[in-house]
């Protein structure tokens, strides 16, 4: 079914254990992180996710390729119900759903070359022409294929997120999940990787969920946009409706709050 | 004219090869002024407020260079004196609140350690100061929070014990490394809004170190760019947001995000910039090494 989206969460629950509250003797008490969410994500949509800090924002990601099972609600990702499926059943599914992390260096094992760090998964899911989608990989995110034999800690920090990209599309996944992946680096390197995921988003057909506590960098790379605060969505529409036009106290809140590189910002004295 | 801090031809090097991190800095921050310090990571910006501070690491020194605190080079004092002479003069406002402070000690002793220390305050004295502090940075019920430990406290609120127990001392100097670099958005602007109130207040002279050229262009007046231990410019925030004269630090303008500007901004650093910046860094290098 083309109209359908590629994920669909309807009612989504997470609590987790309050480990903080937790009595010597007994239960811990259950932390709502979030509170009945519902959306979907387009096949071809790339949806920012943003709020702060304990909004739950990496929760939701984690939950959407069920890394997490959720307390309540369901998930459908291409149409099939994954909310609590087990991870033998999961297992073919996990090929078309990928991540990448924030920060590479402690994502990428700091004792093996490049080529097996991105051959990993492939292997796992025997996948064939192991070698030869590793090269395309590298290719598609712009590394000389001479950094096969490359360690992490050889590479730049921009250079590292490009083989956790590389990583992650080397899958040919359908679904992509970036938890803050341009946070860690500097403007110069975050500009790079940005304009790279624009192009493999368009190259390679992708679904991206971009988790980021950054709006001017959602502004640049989504088409729409999910605010999320203590666990609820206060705003989901498309990206320039969100700019232009915030609806939710929070998302102003938010806008207002960005340092913009010009001395004569308003709303800041 | 004459800055309250100083900073003449100063070079960093590494112990073991030599290979110099700050090469040959200059720069000077007028009594009141508050200046920025940017750069990429790696660049040595906050290389120098340890250098000032006197608190580089083992592994590095200072091989030429000197560093006026108002009237006196802190280079050429005995240690101990210029200890004495920092403590009495400079705070620290750093990075990382979870870090910075000991999980295992109750607020107050963290925030009048500096009076009773460096000051010779005596505790009860040192406490009332903490308090009025405390209710300066804005945090609710002063006397419950010195008796709380920090992992009690949220992040933003720690920061506010930090700039609390950096102002405590009136030193006429503080360095502020990243102050905000791991904050929520929203924290971030009341902690700027903080820092720069305080320090108009208090009139102190602010270093204000940081990688976001957003936060320069809201609390502060001047700035100086580096690049891989060279400074390439320094100049004051009308003139550089105007037009920045290094075409380096206009690359590192041009990246910075701005959401209202979603197409112009957020450009990569091409390589040219960054091969032509490399040849000057390159050039001051040979010529430092021939003239020793």
């Amino acid at each position: 079914m083309p109209d359908e989206p590629l994920i669909r969460v309807e009612n989504l629950r997470v609590s987790l254990a309050d480990m903080t509250q937790k009595p010597l003797i007994g239960r811990a008490p259950r932390l709502e992180i979030l509170k009945g969410l519902s959306f979907d994500i387009p096949r071809g949509a790339v949806v920012g996710i943003v709020g702060g800090s304990g909004s739950g924002k990496s929760t939701l990601g984690r939950t959407l390729i069920r890394l997490l099972e959720p307390t309540g609600g369901t998930i459908r990702f291409d149409g099939r119900d994954i909310t609590h499926l087990d991870e033998a059943a999961l297992r073919p599914m996990r090929r078309r759903m990928q991540m990448i992390f924030q920060d590479p260096m402690s994502s990428l094992n700091p004792r093996r070359r490049v080529a097996g760090i991105i051959a990993g998964p492939l292997r796992l899911h025997g996948l064939d022409r192991v070698s030869a989608r590793v090269d395309e990989a590298l290719d598609h995110v712009g590394l000389p294929r001479a950094f096969r034999n490359r360690y992490p800690h050889e590479l730049s920090g921009g250079q590292r997120q490009r083989i956790g990209i590389a990583r992650a599309i080397a899958m040919a996944p359908e679904f992509i999940l970036a938890d803050e992946i341009v946070s860690g680096l500097d403007v110069s390197s975050q500009a790079q990787v940005l304009n790279l995921l624009e192009r493999l988003v368009k190259d390679l057909g992708l679904t991206l969920a971009f988790i980021s506590h950054d709006l001017s960098v959602i502004r640049r790379l989504c088409t729409r946009v999910m605010v999320l605060q203590q666990g609820e969505i206060v705003e989901n529409a498309a990206t320039a409706d969100v700019f232009d036009h915030p609806q939710a106290a929070y998302t102003r809140e938010l806008l207002d709050a960005i340092p913009l590189p010009d001395p004569d910002q308003a709303n800041w004295a | 004219m004459s800055g309250y801090l100083r900073i003449r031809n100063l070079s960093v090097a590494l112990r073991d090869s030599g290979a110099r991190l700050l090469r040959s800095v200059s720069l000077e921050v007028a009594a009141g002024e508050v200046r920025g310090l940017v750069g990429e990571s790696g660049a040595g910006k906050s290389m120098i407020g340890k250098a000032v501070l006197g608190i580089l690491p083992r592994s590095v020194e200072v091989v030429e260079g000197e560093i006026w605190l108002g009237d006196v080079d802190l280079l050429r004092l005995p240690p101990a004196e210029r200890r004495k002479r920092v403590g009495a003069n400079a705070a620290l406002i750093p990075q990382d609140p979870l870090t910075a402070l000991n999980p295992s000690r109750r607020i107050g002793g963290q925030v009048t350690d500096r009076l009773v220390d460096i000051l010779g305050w005596k505790r009860a004295k040192a406490e009332a100061r903490a308090l009025e502090l405390l209710a300066e940075v804005h945090i609710p019920d002063p006397a419950r929070v010195m008796r709380s430990y920090p992992h009690e406290l949220s992040g933003g609120m720690r920061q506010r014990i930090l700039i609390a127990s950096a102002f405590a001392a009136e030193p006429r100097l503080i360095i502020a490394d990243e102050p905000t670099t791991a904050l929520d958005v929203t924290v971030q602007k009341q902690i700027l809004r903080l820092i720069a109130a305080m320090q108009a207040r208090h009139g102190t002279t602010l270093l204000f170190v940081t990688h976001d050229l957003g936060v320069v262009s809201k609390v502060c007046q001047s700035l100086s760019v580096l690049y891989a231990g060279l400074m390439v410019e320094d100049t004051t925030v009308a003139d550089f947001f105007r037009a920045p004269a290094h075409p380096y630090s206009a690359a590192l303008l041009a990246a910075t995000p701005k959401y209202t500007d979603p197409w112009a901004s957020l450009m990569p650093v091409s390589e040219a910039v960054i091969d032509a910046v490399r040849a000057e860094v390159d050039a001051a290098e040979t010529e430092w090494r021939d003239a020793r």
